[in-house]
């Protein structure tokens, strides 16, 4: 199946890229860098679709839904982008350390 | 003639509406006419029924006459139903002709006060509701009537009330009294509860089968109705607000707080007599209140320098007085002083009112003097109503009600010797007290010019209750010289007879008291007739600041429940019971500050925390 390669593979190369995204997330200073984070874990999210998608032969479900997450990754894309021009003219900065008035 | 018995009330009331709703716009004259008219019309219509009553008396002794069914829940019953008996015949004589009087006098003495129309009509809804008091058929119509006349005493008494000493007297006299209405109500309530009615004509037939005489229920009922009796008729330990009173007009002293609406206390008892002949107990308290009573008041009376307050005094004495027939088993003497009362007590506060007038409003009697001959009528009337007062012998009609009672409370039933001694002692004082009122106000050395002479309008009325004080006392006479017994003959279907235990010779005892009274007459007569100085100095001394203070009562309630109650109050004034419901307010306000105290603002540590939660519920699906 896939040339013979396991489905373990395929969800461990899934998990390190999804890991890589949320270390991006977690430990990058500039809001793009963490946008780009949160777009491997989608991928990473996507790739599980696929994979499981190609081993269930009955039903091109996996795929199906694999599409739907691409659009809604690339709507996500455009509205965080928007989302961070517009911290960007409000604060002059687009790291989230320095935009924190959001509290108690 | 049993169907216009409604007319009675209803015409003051009708003369109330009319002044309350169209006052405003009506003119001083149409004011005094409706005012004076409405209560003129049911005195004379007072007069025919009593007239017809005293010829052709029912066999059943009472006429009634239902208007309409108040309230019927279970087996009690309320109808606003009209009573009228002998007793109710004397109080609406009473009111209804002492009552038109005073509204003549007011007519001319609150002329040029700017609230005329108002004053007229709290007068109307009084005569009104003290009408309603009287011709009660059942004690819960008695108990509006009671209340109706307690709020327009407090009216009247605030009537003035850009003062605000006047509304402070207002509000006395109207929570002390509604001590002794609590009392009085929650009798009705056991009342009820004994006999399964508040019918008058039901409570006298069948109290004695229903209560056991001398049974803790009969004697609790008693001093209730007693404790509303105290409060309305301003007895002891309820007596303080009755000189504090004075602060209203002073036709609203002569009609409110002297002739009718204190004596309501004695009508309640007399009404309620089947109760208290059932209560040995409650007949001597009430006697005891009664002696204790004119003793204080007639002492405090003697030092008093505001001449209404002499008279407030007075009036406590001699209510005091009627306690105490009602107490010895004297019924008739207590209701027939009631009304020898009315028509004097109603004369010195009319003549009080307008020695007042005349000069700039003066009330203190050290600063009177010399009225003698610059208002002759006056004087004379205020003499024979003070000799009525004083109970000058053989010609004042005061003689022959108040003899009545000193010599019932020695010989009636409950009679005792130390009764009788407390009520000569009092009699002694009445007439020092009342001769100091007269010779400070009238005789000595002129103090001011006069600022106004009464008319006739303020004239006819004082004259006409001078005669009645005079002539008042000859429809009873002891029996051991005219024996006339048209009184006590009158009212003797409606109140027990008097029992007497012991028969000593009349005679004598009326020397002493009439010997009594003429040495107080004659004592007042060689110490305040002498310079104002001698006077004054003798005054200063601390007996007479105690008597004039009124023996301090007021000193002492303040100590005994005002000044805890401040201090409860200043306790209570951070809530220290809502501390309960405040600490769960504070609680949830604590956990919303500690919860709070997450929300750094820092997107990482949010990020962090759905990490942490969604690591967890995986953890807990695994391990589960």
């Amino acid at each position: 199946m896939l040339n013979g390669i396991p489905l373990e593979h395929f969800v461990i190369v899934s998990a390190v890229l999804f890991s890589a995204g949320l270390f991006s997330v977690l430990s990058r200073k500039n809001a793009i860098m963490i946008l780009i984070g949160i777009e491997l874990m989608i991928n990473a999210g996507i790739l599980n679709l696929v994979v499981f998608g190609a081993f269930d032969k009955q039903k091109n479900e996996g795929q199906v839904f694999a599409l739907f997450a691409i659009v809604l990754a690339a709507a996500g894309v455009a509205v965080a982008l928007a989302i961070i021009l517009n911290v960007y003219r409000q604060f002059k900065t687009v790291e989230p350390n320095q935009v924190e008035e959001m509290k108690y | 003639m049993n169907t216009v018995i409604w007319l009675l009330p209803a015409l003051p009331l009708l003369g109330f509406l009319l002044l309350a709703f169209l006052g405003a716009q009506l003119n001083r004259t149409t004011v005094a006419c409706i005012g004076i008219g409405s209560v003129s019309l049911a005195a004379i219509l007072g007069l025919y029924l009593a007239i017809n009553f005293i010829s052709a008396a029912p066999a059943s002794g009472y006429i009634s006459q239902t208007l309409w069914n108040w309230m019927q829940v279970g087996s009690f019953k309320a109808g606003i139903t009209l009573h009228y008996d002998a007793l109710s015949l004397v109080f609406v004589f009473v009111i209804t002709f002492v009552g038109a009087l005073i509204h003549i006098y007011s007519a001319e003495f609150m002329g040029h006060d700017e609230s005329f129309a108002r004053f007229f009509a709290y007068l109307n809804l009084f005569v009104c509701s003290m009408l309603i008091l009287v011709l009660a058929d059942n004690l819960v119509l008695m108990y509006l009537g009671w209340e109706g006349v307690g709020l327009c005493s407090y009216l009247l008494i605030g009537f003035w009330y850009k003062n605000s000493k006047n509304g402070i007297a207002a509000q006395k006299a109207f929570i002390i009294t509604r001590i002794g209405d609590t009392a009085l109500a929650i009798g009705m309530f056991l009342l009820f509860k004994e006999l399964g009615s508040l019918i008058i004509t039901d409570i006298s037939q069948h109290a004695s089968e229903k209560l056991t005489k001398g049974s803790s229920n009969a004697n609790l009922i008693a001093l209730l109705l007693l404790g509303g009796a105290v409060g309305k008729s301003a007895q002891l330990p309820l007596q303080t607000w009755l000189p504090d009173a004075m602060a209203g007009p002073s036709p609203v002293s002569a009609l409110i707080h002297a002739a009718t609406m204190v004596t309501a206390g004695i009508y309640l008892i007399a009404r309620m007599h089947a109760i208290f002949e059932l209560s040995p107990i409650g007949m001597h308290v009430v006697a005891i209140v009664g002696a204790a009573t004119l003793l204080i008041a007639a002492t405090s009376a003697l030092a008093q320098q505001d001449i209404k307050r002499v008279l407030a005094y007075s009036t406590i004495s001699q209510l005091g007085y009627m306690f105490l027939a009602l107490g010895v088993g004297a019924w008739w003497a207590a209701i027939f002083h009631f009304m020898i009362h009315a028509f004097f007590k109603a004369l010195l506060f009319l003549g009080a009112g307008t020695v007042i007038e005349a000069q700039h409003h003066e009330h203190n009697m050290l600063n009177m003097g010399g009225l003698k001959n610059k208002l002759p009528t006056v004087f004379k009337t205020f003499v024979i109503g003070s000799a009525a007062l004083a109970a000058l012998p053989l010609v004042s009609a005061g003689f022959y009600s108040k003899d009545a009672i000193i010599w019932y409370s020695l010989t009636a039933q409950n009679g005792s010797p130390l009764l009788w001694l407390v009520a000569i002692i009092g009699s002694f004082i009445t007439a020092l007290y009342t001769c100091r009122m007269v010779v400070l106000t009238f005789f000595g050395t002129s103090k001011t010019e006069l600022s106004y002479l009464p008319g006739p309008k303020m004239h006819i009325p004082l004259v006409v209750l001078a005669f009645l004080s005079v002539v008042g006392g000859f429809i009873e006479l002891p029996h051991n010289f005219g024996h006339v017994t048209l009184f006590s003959h009158l009212v003797e279907n409606v109140l027990p007879a008097t029992q007497q235990k012991i028969d000593p010779s009349e005679f004598l005892f009326q020397l002493i008291a009439a010997g009594v009274c003429l040495s107080g007459i004659f004592l007042g007569w060689k110490l305040y007739n002498g310079s104002r100085e001698k006077i004054v100095n003798l005054e200063s001394g601390g007996v007479f600041k105690f008597f004039l203070n009124g023996w301090y009562f007021d000193a002492l309630y303040k100590i005994l429940f005002q000044q805890p109650y401040y201090f409860m109050a200043r306790i209570n004034k951070n809530d220290v019971i809502d501390k309960l419901n405040g600490a769960i307010v504070f609680t949830s306000n604590w956990l919303s500050n500690q919860l709070a105290s997450s929300q750094t603002g820092s997107m990482r540590w949010y990020i962090m925390g759905i990490i942490a939660g969604a690591i967890m519920i995986l953890t807990l699906q695994l391990v589960l």
